[in-house]
């Protein structure tokens, strides 16, 4: 293919990363240095609120916001440095809590709180989800290709639907006296809530995201079994390699790039858990990384959003995606390199 | 189900529509309304869609499109529904215009006690008040033989008769679901026990004898409710009572309808309503007051504010109110207070009165930190003097970003 048909291909898609990734990606790394603020003004009003028979009246001192000419609340924009990522990090606190031996007080900060469970969740799925996807792949290509369809048909339905819908509906089989808590409560004779402490939530957020993602991974290494070269595979039993020692010996290695590749995909995709959150009202419990940038950027009942520190959450969570995913990376690199001096 | 629901619902708007005088003129400019979409909002745009070309958008999200709609220039709506906390940011940003003048012309049925004045001139016009308040199993208490709990500490005693006795699965309920609910269960607490929130130079006073108080209070309460209460919110808690799972909770006096709805609930007509219990001896309902109404955009013409104003008194007329006089505690002539509205009338009358919520740009920001600080304390992982200088000092944090502290 020439450079040109190349480009032609290639440049509205360039076009659109530039428009949709770069340019707000910059402007959140500029954003996470700035503050914009309203110029304030104190002034007396007098302010009358029904009651249910009269009304009320309070003479208070407000803090309001100037207009401008142009009918616009004046703001400001200052630079600050790194203020802001100190307000998000609070290393302050950090520091004291490390220095008096109270480790558990850093989880107190949201911070610190929201990216323990992000890495947690982001570690503890990826094996699972590879495992499982593994497992079924497996089980998929040894059975009778009469039954293969529905099969393969009923594994990818968690992966069709909708994150919210999916975790919302755990949410609703399993809170007060759901069906599912119902039924455990039967089983074991005891009050079951398991929405009332951070480990029963997590550990239902576990089994939702890898109950989810795994067809994922099923599907791609379902197709990667189809190419295992079956030359190798039939030397291998007349050497008398056990199922175990083939799986282990032959398949794997074959499997590996795309073991990488799903791993890459899931890094990204777990490290910015927010679905969950939401769908199972964890916040009091268990808080992630981006739920904690759009926290920031919700507008409360006055209009305030707090972008300067949602800029600097998010510039964080973008940092800790590059760290995730260097390993994985220069394993492809490696095999990349590798591949061509062969 | 669901189907009989739907067809129950058709069968009540229709009566509710016939029941009404049909709109009184025909209107001609288009007019567009973005409001909240509990039910006193549905009657009040129901009304106001007879006399046509009007659309309503009854939206729970409305107050994060509120302000940037109103922004756009023309506005995006002609009416917002606003309540006295979501006020605040069309009233800071001049994006609502004064009605003294649309009043003089078309309000002759407004009582002054709906008009909400700032500095004199009129910018908003309210249709009910809202409250959180005690409502409570009548019959429960009656075979138990407990009084009326008029305080905090009587609720508890009441709840510890109730749990002994088993006759709920847990005598209380509450909205503590973390973030906007739970911290309006201290917003309601706290002033409860005298404190103030803001000192004069705008940091916050809850780090104080009175929020200590007030999050002891909160958490006395959890021996007695269901152990996911941090999830739970005002629908939640209605329908706990509509199943017969709760005996008590403080809660607003908007879902006081729903409780004798047959279709939803299994204890109609066994719930009564009390003022708000008082958080100490001699202290004003531990609650705060909610007003509910409508404003005009400021960036639309004259014509059309005329036009919008106009239909917004036809859609908040007696006719509307006495078709549906239980869906709120209208403020509008012709309200014939019943059963169901006993409690917030009793709330908002009290001597002491509760304070009404405040439309402060600090107020917004002290609500995000309390939603965000007290789930820690209420599950035990910090004690409650830590969580009040946590609160304080991501009070401080949000306020120095936006500007209200230096």
């Amino acid at each position: 293919m020439n450079f040109k048909t190349f480009f032609a291909f290639v440049a509205p898609s360039v076009f659109m990363m530039i428009l949709f990734i770069a340019l707000p990606l910059v402007s959140v790394f500029i954003q996470s240095f700035q503050i914009t603020q309203p110029v304030m003004q104190q002034l007396e009003v007098e302010t009358c609120t029904p009651g249910f028979i009269t009304q009320t009246c309070v003479t208070e001192l407000k803090t309001l916001p100037v207009i401008g000419e142009d009918g616009k609340i004046q703001t400001t924009t200052e630079w600050v440095g790194l203020q802001s990522y100190r307000n998000v990090l609070q290393m302050d606190k950090v520091w004291q809590a490390l220095s008096s031996g109270r480790l558990a007080d850093i989880l107190q900060i949201d911070f610190w709180k929201a990216l323990r469970f992000t890495l947690m969740f982001t570690l503890l799925t990826l094996p699972l989800v590879i495992g499982v996807g593994l497992l079924i792949a497996l089980a998929v290509n040894n059975a009778a290709r009469a039954v293969r369809g529905p099969v393969i048909f009923v594994s990818l339905l968690p992966f069709i639907i909708t994150p919210v819908i999916g975790s919302l509906s755990i949410y609703w089989l399993f809170v007060g006296d759901g069906i599912l808590t119902a039924m455990m409560e039967q089983w074991s004779g005891t009050n079951i809530s398991m929405f009332a402490q951070s480990w029963t939530i997590e550990l239902l957020m576990y089994f939702y995201r890898v109950w989810h993602v795994a067809p994922f991974a099923f599907v791609i290494f379902y197709a990667g079994l189809q190419t295992v070269n079956m030359d190798t595979l039939e030397s291998a039993v007349i050497d008398g390699a056990s199922r175990w020692e083939r799986l282990r010996h032959v398949i794997i290695p074959h499997l590996m790039p795309l073991i990488v590749f799903i791993a890459l995909i899931h890094l990204m995709d777990c490290y910015r858990v927010f679905d969950e959150i939401i769908g199972f009202r964890s916040q009091a419990h268990v808080i992630s990384l981006q739920w904690l940038t759009v926290d920031f950027l919700t507008p409360d009942d006055a209009g305030n959003r707090a972008i300067a520190r949602a800029s600097a959450s998010a510039m964080l969570t973008m940092i800790g995606i590059v760290f995730l995913l260097i390993l994985p990376l220069r394993r492809t690199w490696r095999d990349h390199k590798g591949s061509a001096h062969s | 189900m669901t189907l009989k629901r739907l067809a129950l619902a058709g069968a009540i708007s229709v009566m509710g529509s016939s029941a009404f005088a049909a709109c009184s003129y025909e209107n001609t400019t288009e007019i567009k309304m973005l409001s909240a979409g509990f039910e006193a909002w549905k009657a009040v745009a129901d009304a106001m869609s007879e006399c046509g070309n009007f659309k309503a958008e009854l939206d729970q999200e409305f107050r994060t499109k509120q302000p940037a709609a109103f922004e756009a220039n023309p506005s995006l709506y002609h009416l917002g529904g606003v309540s006295n906390g979501t006020v605040t940011p069309l009233l800071n940003a001049k994006t609502i215009r004064p009605l003294d003048d649309l009043v003089a012309k078309y309000g002759a049925n407004l009582s002054p006690n709906q008009l909400i004045r700032i500095d004199g001139k009129i910018m908003a016009v309210a249709m009910m008040v809202n409250t959180q308040h005690l409502m409570y199993r009548e019959d429960i208490l009656a075979d138990l033989d407990i009084a009326t709990p008029t305080s905090w500490d009587e609720v508890y005693a009441a709840a510890a008769k109730i749990k002994d006795a088993g006759v709920v699965d847990y005598p209380l309920g509450a909205t503590m679901k973390s973030g906007w609910n739970l911290a309006q269960e201290f917003v309601n607490m706290y002033p409860g026990f005298g404190g103030a929130l803001f000192k004069n130079d705008n940091t916050t006073g809850v780090n104080s004898d009175a929020g200590l108080k007030a999050l002891e209070t909160m958490k006395a309460g959890l021996a007695f409710m269901d152990p996911e209460v941090l999830v739970s919110d005002s629908t939640y808690v209605q329908q706990q009572f509509q199943q017969g799972k709760i005996a008590m909770a403080n809660l607003w006096a908007s879902r006081a309808a729903a409780m004798n709805d047959e279709a939803e609930s299994q204890v109609a007509g066994k719930i009564k309503m009390a003022a708000a219990p008082t958080a100490m001896a001699g202290g004003a309902p531990a609650t705060t007051l909610w007003w509910d109404g409508i404003v005009v955009a400021a960036n639309i013409t004259d014509a059309e504010a005329d036009a919008a104003f106009k239909l917004a008194m036809e859609g908040m007329d007696s006719d509307m109110v006495q078709a549906n006089n239980d869906a709120a505690i209208w403020l509008v002539q012709g309200f014939q207070p019943g059963p169901l509205s006993q409690g917030a009338i009793a709330t908002a009358t009290a001597n002491p009165a509760p304070p009404a919520y405040p439309s402060t740009t600090q107020m917004g920001l002290l609500h995000t930190v309390l939603g965000n600080e007290i789930p820690a304390f209420l599950t035990g992982e910090r004690d409650a003097a830590a969580t009040l200088v946590a609160i304080e000092e991501a009070y401080t944090t949000a306020a120095k970003e936006a500007g209200v502290l230096k």
